[in-house]
């Protein structure tokens, strides 16, 4: 204690440094983050768009652009086909790596090469997601190689139009997230799953435990706090679902919209320079981060809480 | 009783711990147990080879395409390799509308500047709150941990005025200098700080003189240079994947970055395509990261798992 208050004074004239040195950081937030979002929450108040050639406002407007934004209907379908393609691709991800990360982690199994698979299947991770997707839509075009492989193995009569249907539209689009991101998700529950005491698994193996059972007695629960962390990330990061359904389709959500997601609709009012109506999207969706984000902070914290209890 | 039971528990592992390293090789496995580990074994690997499989699929298809004339890619589906690599990529080159070399180099100088700023400024911002005990110490920190998860896209709508007002539309300097606020970035160096620099070679560096300034740059930063470079390494990537930001600022078909070619090429009309100049282009906007990936990609999976743990 009395070294520490030495310390302190010795190094009291040091103190401005601090100062000094977070200006960058700050300096750059300030102007390049803080102040675009309060802008975009003050114009989300106005009326502001591009009427052919001719730009309307901006003129103050109240709440008009949310009520709008709700009365037009759209925001509801977009938002449900977000959720629906997250949860498409969040589902199997979430499956495919608790196994590879219990089997990677399984100190009996021992599996060799893992660091080769870790590699392969985080790849896909790093892969430009708009290169990605131009991939797959000429591989799935109705001309292309998945449609020739498919015809010669006399699976299909006439080549299936993925782009087409609903179905394969957002098939697509989780395929894409799913293969993007289980190597991700899997090396964050294998990280979690080391920290867990090895004890704890060979007491359950000396009492005759079944895989199955240490994975669903042991693993699951105290992996719990992690698997919040990942999911509300990645909800966070499906709100953000963009590159992938904007290429794939054009950036027009085909067919008939319904794989159009929230940032692709914030997306086209930019681009149309509909400044009013992307603002009050905007606000939507800081708030709907927001709260996420705070979900996040509570389950880390209590994982924190946890994790010293058991120290 | 049930604490009696976990104490004994505790005890017998205890002793099993210690003695298994030396025996577990010449322990006889009971033969049923064996054959069990074994099966178990072999489905994880026939598992792990499909899914391997599978997120290479894609990545094949575009290697073998890119190598085949449109004629070849239009007759059919083939897994084996054609002769027009050079070909395609001389097409590539030659091309007078869609400049993907120029745009290969575009992404390179923004993913590069990026990643310095980011990481430089970054550094010194974490340095600051590791090493100085200033009075907003504290908030400095919890204030960059509040931001970290809010989206860019969010404040997109003022960004997209902010670039106009300044007259820095079709410039990369929207696109760079905000990188020096990188709220992850800093969390990840600050987190790595922790553990790996004391801050006794702060004060050693002082006792011999060293200014402050002079201290972070050359003592501190080779210090940390492990955690800077997987930091670099994510932040080039996410700068050369990065599609939404740079649409919203570059028009100029001499400033577009790749993703915006990639968009590009999607929006023209498919059908009237060269496609074996088509994979070509995904290839060169795909390739360079894969092999900067398979170079590095110890310490990028590494990077992955140390996040989350302290994370």
């Amino acid at each position: 204690m009395k070294q520490r208050n030495l310390n302190k004074g010795r190094y009291r004239g040091y103190h401005r440094w601090g100062y000094i040195f977070l200006i960058p950081f700050f300096l750059t937030y300030a102007v390049f983050a803080l102040l675009p979002m309060l802008s975009t929450f003050y114009y989300s108040f106005f009326e502001n768009y591009m009427s052919g050639l001719r730009m309307v406002g901006p003129r103050f407007a109240g709440l008009e652009n949310y009520i709008a934004l709700f009365a037009q209907g759209d925001l509801l379908k977009y938002a449900g086909n977000t959720l629906i393609m997250w949860m498409l691709g969040f589902v199997p991800q979430i499956a495919v790596a608790l196994l590879l990360a219990a089997w990677f982690t399984d100190t009996r199994l021992k599996l060799r090469g893992t660091g080769f698979f870790k590699t392969v299947i985080y790849m896909p991770n790093l892969i430009m997601a708009s290169a990605f997707s131009m991939l797959f839509f000429a591989l799935f075009s109705n001309n292309g190689p998945v449609n020739h492989l498919l015809l010669g193995l006399g699976l299909l009569e006439e080549p299936f139009r993925f782009l087409a249907s609903t179905a394969g539209a957002r098939g697509l689009v989780a395929l894409m997230n799913v293969l993007m991101w289980f190597g991700n998700t899997a090396i964050l529950l294998m990280a979690g799953m080391m920290g867990i005491d090895t004890g704890l698994f060979e007491a359950a193996r000396v009492d005759g435990a079944s895989p199955f059972q240490v994975f669903s007695r042991i693993t699951m629960p105290l992996l719990k706090p992690i698997l919040i962390y990942v999911m509300i990330t990645s909800l966070i990061g499906g709100l953000q679902m963009f590159d992938v359904p904007q290429i794939l389709t054009n950036g027009k959500g085909e067919p008939d919209r319904t794989s159009m997601t929230l940032m692709m609709y914030l997306n086209n009012h930019l681009f149309n320079k509909n400044y009013g109506m992307a603002g009050a999207l905007s606000v939507m969706l800081f708030f709907l981060t927001g709260a996420l984000s705070i979900l996040i902070f509570r389950s880390l914290a209590r994982g924190r809480k946890m994790g010293k209890e058991r120290v | 009783m049930s604490k009696n039971k976990a104490g004994r528990r505790g005890l017998s592992l205890g002793l099993r711990r210690e003695q298994l390293p030396g025996l577990r090789g010449g322990l006889p496995l009971r033969r049923r147990q064996g054959i069990s580990l074994r099966l178990r074994r072999g489905i994880c690997y026939l598992v792990l080879a499909l899914i391997s499989a599978v997120c290479l699929f894609a990545f094949y298809i575009l290697l073998i395409n890119s190598t085949r004339a449109h004629s070849q890619i239009q007759k059919g589906f083939s897994l084996l390799p054609g002769k027009s690599f050079l070909a395609n990529f001389a097409s590539v080159w030659e091309n007078k509308t869609i400049l993907i070399v120029r745009g290969l180099w575009n992404s390179v100088l923004v993913a590069s500047l990026t990643a310095l700023l980011s990481v430089y400024f970054s550094a010194l911002t974490a340095y600051a709150i590791h090493v100085y005990e200033f009075r907003f110490r504290r908030a400095a920190f919890y204030f960059i941990l509040l931001v970290m998860t809010i989206p860019t896209q969010v404040s997109a709508l003022g960004f997209v005025k902010l670039v106009g007002a300044m007259g820095l539309k079709d410039s990369f300097l929207p696109l760079i200098v905000p990188s020096i606020a990188a709220p992850a970035v800093f969390f990840f160096l600050k987190q790595y700080m922790e553990s790996a620099l004391p801050l006794e070679m702060v004060e050693a560096a002082r006792i011999d003189g060293s200014g402050e300034f002079y201290t972070f740059n050359r003592v501190i930063l080779p210090v940390i240079r492990p955690a800077l470079a997987v930091q670099a390494i994510f932040t080039f990537v996410s700068s050369w994947n990065n599609y939404f930001t740079p649409s919203l600022v570059l028009t100029d078909s001499g400033k577009k970055t790749l993703p915006l070619w990639i968009a590009y090429i999607r929006s023209a009309d498919f059908t009237k395509f060269d496609m074996g100049q088509l994979y070509m282009m995904i290839f060169c906007s795909i390739f360079p990261v894969v092999l900067v990936y398979l170079l590095l990609s110890r310490f990028i999976v590494q990077g992955v798992a140390l996040g989350s743990v302290k994370g």
